[in-house]
């Protein structure tokens, strides 16, 4: 039918090298959305409730991180910083580039999870004494994150899809190893439709377990 | 002793407080009626400290709410609120609600804040409710537990905000009888609301608050049976 042969060997060879290039991914893709989840939050936050320059960060930041390809994000964080003379190496790259897109775009779904939870449930908590950080930690955001639980999980999802990107600067995760051997044994098409496998099965895996734990998060 | 002076409170054009003068001594229980947006609400908002005000002074306990170095998380705690809306925490079960401020507000370990707790829900009623979310309580029920919350403080004082507003004609009951509760044991209580009946029975005194200010205070008896005010008689005459 079309002219070429599949050679699925070499890749069967280096199959534990490429899942082990995916546990690389799945690393700096939970890292950047533990630490994107809690800038997200205050973020979120400012941006609700601040005035001034501190206001216009936060805007600012959401902006950017929404609106301008990820990969450029990556790349500031790569060239950019590089060319003031900060060079951080590949995996802190990819890990500052997510962080910040997935930040962005957390803080909005934040800023509509707190306006969905009813004012006087902060007041509830201030009327009993507690301060502002503890009706935050305690009252605030544990429904904020019940209400957001799925957005976020779309955004665990776009974090490791988005990981790829980290090829173009250099980070061995598991699209930089597809890259590697395939550019070694020119089986491109086959390493690459092996790698989306792992992706696909990468996601699902994180699907099914969020919502595991969703239930056994959310009681209520 | 609560001590309210001069207070006055806006809402931006709004004049909402017109000048009060209150004094709520121990023991007391006063309740506080009058036609919606006469500044019942505001005025025990700004006991509390939840709203800012723009004149005279409020003194709980000789400790002026709104001066800058005053310790607002730590007057609250003297001053349990209870809301219309009742405002259970909903993630949290009933003992959980209870025991979750004593434990972080006011340090205590986590099975002194349960065993707080416990005797709390026990007191309005809830001890079969223990670990129950607020989801799956009636509106009665779960206005009893915010009760529970607030007592679970060891508060000096209860604020109660139309507490039964909000509720279905028939739970109502069960929360005025918790309310009655507490004024038998001596709690120093201020109560907005529409119930007459309460009102009547269980205030030590009444105030009649109309469009910003206190038309009349007087003994629970002398309000509902022998009116000075026009305002106050035509009101009394309105809902009862």
């Amino acid at each position: 039918m079309f002219d070429y042969n599949f050679h699925w060997r070499p890749v069967l060879k280096s199959l534990p090298d490429l899942l082990e290039a995916s546990l690389v991914t799945l690393q700096v893709a939970v890292l950047s959305m533990i630490i994107g989840i809690i800038i997200g939050l205050f973020l979120s936050i400012i941006k609700l409730k601040a005035k001034g320059p501190l206001q216009w960060f936060a805007s600012c930041w959401i902006e950017l991180a929404r609106n301008t390809p990820a990969l450029f994000q990556l790349f500031f964080f790569g060239f950019g910083l590089g060319a003031l003379g900060i060079h951080l190496t590949p995996f802190f790259i990819v890990l500052a580039g997510l962080t910040f897109n997935n930040a962005g775009y957390l803080a909005e779904n934040f800023r509509g999870g707190f306006n969905a939870v009813p004012e006087t449930q902060m007041k509830a908590a201030r009327s009993l004494g507690m301060n502002l950080w503890q009706a935050y930690t305690r009252i605030l955001v544990p429904q904020v994150l019940k209400i957001v639980y799925y957005p976020m999980t779309n955004q665990f999802v776009w974090a490791v899809l988005m990981s790829s990107l980290g090829m173009l600067v250099g980070f061995r995760e598991l699209s930089g190893e597809t890259q590697f051997f395939a550019s070694k044994t020119y089986r491109i098409f086959e390493y690459f439709a092996a790698a989306a496998i792992i992706y696909y099965l990468m996601v699902k895996l994180i699907l099914f377990v969020s919502r595991v734990l969703a239930t056994r998060l959310f009681r209520y | 002793m609560i001590k309210i002076q001069e207070l006055q409170k806006y809402f931006g054009q709004l004049h909402v407080l017109r000048g009060i003068d209150l004094q709520v001594e121990k023991g007391e229980v006063l309740s506080v009626i009058g036609a919606s947006g006469s500044g019942k609400s505001t005025l025990l908002y700004c006991i509390n400290g939840l709203e800012q005000i723009q004149g005279g002074t409020i003194t709980v306990d000789g400790v002026k709410v709104h001066d800058k170095g005053t310790d607002l998380n730590n007057l609250r705690q003297s001053m349990g609120m209870v809301f219309q809306q009742w405002n259970s925490f909903p993630h949290l079960t009933a003992i959980e609600n209870v025991a979750l401020a004593p434990r972080i507000v006011k340090k205590k370990t986590k099975s002194e804040a349960i065993e707080i707790a416990k005797n709390q829900l026990v007191h309005v009623g809830l001890e079969d409710k223990l670990n129950v979310y607020p989801s799956e309580l009636s509106g009665g029920q779960q206005q009893r537990l915010a009760i529970a919350r607030a007592l679970a403080m060891d508060p000096q004082y209860m604020l109660f905000d139309e507490a039964t507003s909000a509720l279905d004609p028939e739970l109502v009951g069960e929360v005025l009888e918790t309310m009655r509760l507490l004024a038998e044991e001596g709690m120093t209580m201020i109560c907005v609301t529409h119930e007459m009946g309460f009102a009547r029975d269980v205030s030590d005194r009444v105030a009649f608050f109309h469009d910003g200010i206190i038309e009349e205070i007087d003994t629970a008896k002398n309000i509902f049976e022998n009116p000075k005010s026009e305002l106050t008689k035509k009101f009394l005459s309105k809902v009862r």
